[in-house]
């Protein structure tokens, strides 16, 4: 899509876009550019120099144990991230569609939560699920559960998972909402005189319309999981316990910052690249086609 | 409606009811856990109703805090979101103006640069962006806080849409009459970009104001942390009983702000969340 009618001006233009070109070269060309690079070299153990070693870190990684497990664990909390978060917001969405009463009212309290920056996020589901304080914590012991999840991965997880999907889930109503109140009325009425009862109506009418939204969601969801929620674990569980809950990208920082393998974390910052360059070209393919409809 | 409701409706409140009470549930805990002492909290189960220390604990934590004052934080919080949306609505609007109203060599060019951005979150480039940081000596600066979460093409990508938008006629208009590029931008494409621009920066503030791994990096000196981040560093550990009501007193006003921008901004504030996700 072009402009029609532009203005003609030699200058003008360069200097309208030098602010954001030089801010976008410094800060993004240089340093993408040099995780391409060190991803090739390794460093000696004194830091002095590097050799260059091709794709010996990229080898050395996927044979890596820990980084292949640590796949695993993202696409573990990615998968219950999105479909807790999700489906809980879709249920709240439904309903919120269909009361007239305080309608605008249970809005506002479902969506504040989005506020929330993750770290605190994290802060927060600590104080009630810390085994020595929380309260939370303090009954689930009371009605017998073995709660430890400063020792037990699974625990662990399931702590992260529930943070980080409570704190989408206001994300997600709102543009369920949306998408339902998009679908025409008549189209259900039409279906209800038809004898059409409500979860009939919601199978084969409202769901299908919905799916855009549903996937556009998704899309963002994943998203939101593989890279946003570095504060909620950080705060929680710093990775631990062992390796149970270290995603793709907790693990580029403790390679890099804490564990000083900065040729290992080049090479996982390249992957990651990658994993988002083919989310973003999914996203915009479902864009173009959105477009169409 | 469609049809008659009677029990289907006190079910769908009763769901909706419980539903912000799962929701909201953390951020009450945290403010009534603001309002106690530690040694209640220390020993569980911790009482469910605010106590009468309300006063005491916020006025230790914004004065002394417990690694800096909470007072500071928020304010390195205040400049570093603000610098955000300031920033990144003021290059974006400049060069998405630049792309669609002028033909120029290397414009496809310069077009790309920018939107490959979009692709690379900085969580994925971390390393790299601390190395360049550091080299330019930018560590324990708002510079440093602010700039490189600058460089994102969302903002310039929706002001070129909106620019698409914008009738040719009044290009046409503005040139007949005589005014130049700069005229028209100043005169009416600024005014007509305000809401755009107001809900772009709701959405920025939240997201500069929440965020967390590029603070924790850049800023060792503890005055210079923000308070998302700061909070961090004064959880209790486990060697170290630390202060749990002033820590909860720190992640309440943590989250007032934000909070505050989504609810009294409701409506720019969804308008914001649509637009950018487009």
């Amino acid at each position: 899509m072009e402009k029609r009618v532009t203005f003609d001006n030699r200058l003008l233009p360069y200097l309208l876009l030098t602010p954001q070109l030089a801010v976008t070269i410094v800060f993004f060309f240089w340093p993408a550019g040099q995780a391409l690079y060190q991803s090739l070299l390794l460093p000696d153990p004194f830091g002095l120099g590097a050799r260059f070693v091709w794709f010996s870190n990229f080898e050395y990684l996927f044979n890596d144990r820990y980084y292949l497990q640590s796949f695993f664990t993202t696409a573990i909390f990615t998968f219950f991230v999105t479909l807790v978060s999700m489906s809980v917001a879709l249920l709240f969405a439904v309903m919120a569609d269909q009361v007239i009463k305080g309608a605008g009212a249970y809005k506002t309290l479902l969506i504040w939560p989005y506020a929330v920056a993750p770290a605190v996020a994290g802060v927060m589901w600590l104080f009630m699920f810390q085994p020595s304080i929380g309260v939370i914590a303090f009954y689930m012991k009371a009605v017998g559960i073995d709660w430890n999840p400063v020792l037990d991965g699974g625990q662990a997880m399931t702590l992260v998972i529930l943070a980080a999907a409570w704190k989408q889930i206001s994300y997600n109503f709102l543009f369920f909402l949306a998408g339902l109140q998009a679908i025409p009325k008549s189209l259900i009425e039409a279906a209800a005189i038809d004898g059409a009862g409500k979860w009939h109506r919601f199978r084969t009418i409202v769901f299908p319309l919905l799916s855009p939204t549903t996937f556009f969601l998704l899309v963002v969801n994943i998203v939101y999981a593989f890279f946003e929620t570095f504060g909620i674990i950080h705060t929680m569980t710093a990775g631990g316990p062992g390796q149970s809950t270290t995603i793709l990208v907790y693990k580029v920082y403790s390679d890099g910052f804490v564990g000083q393998d900065l040729g290992s974390s080049a090479a996982q910052s390249v992957v990651l690249m990658v994993v988002v360059g083919i989310l973003t070209v999914i996203q915009f393919r479902y864009i173009e086609r959105r477009v169409h409809y | 409606m469609v049809e008659k409701q009677g029990i289907g409706t006190v079910l769908m409140h009763a769901v909706l009811i419980i539903g912000i009470g799962i929701v909201c549930f953390p951020i009450y805990l945290t403010f009534v856990g603001s309002t106690l002492t530690h040694f209640e909290i220390i020993r569980p189960p911790m009482p469910l109703v605010p106590g009468p220390h309300f006063i005491d604990n916020y006025t230790e934590a914004l004065t002394s805090g417990i690694t800096a004052p909470v007072g500071r934080m928020l304010f390195n919080s205040f400049v570093m979101a603000m610098g955000i949306a300031v920033g990144k609505i003021a290059i974006s609007i400049l060069s998405a103006y630049a792309i669609v109203y002028f033909r120029f060599p290397f414009r496809m060019f310069a077009f790309w640069a920018i939107f490959m951005t979009l692709m690379l979150p900085v969580e994925v480039r971390i390393v790299p962006t601390y190395e360049v940081v550091a080299s330019l000596g930018m560590l324990n600066s708002y510079t440093g806080l602010i700039l490189p979460l600058i460089a994102s093409a969302t903002a310039t990508f929706l002001f070129r849409q909106f620019f698409m938008t914008v009738p040719d006629e009044l290009v046409e208009a503005a040139r007949v009459d005589g005014a130049g590029p700069l005229r028209f931008f100043k005169d009416i494409l600024l005014p007509l970009s305000v809401t755009n621009i107001a809900a772009l920066f709701v959405i920025l503030f939240i997201y500069g104001w929440n965020q967390f791994l590029w603070p924790l990096l850049i800023t060792t000196r503890p005055e210079m942390n923000t308070i998302v981040m700061g909070l961090k560093q004064m959880m209790p550990t486990a060697d170290d009983y630390g202060n749990w009501p002033v820590t909860m007193a720190a992640a309440t006003l943590a989250v007032l702000p934000p909070v505050a921008v989504v609810i009294f901004m409701q409506r720019l504030f969804v308008k914001g969340l649509v637009e950018t996700e487009k």
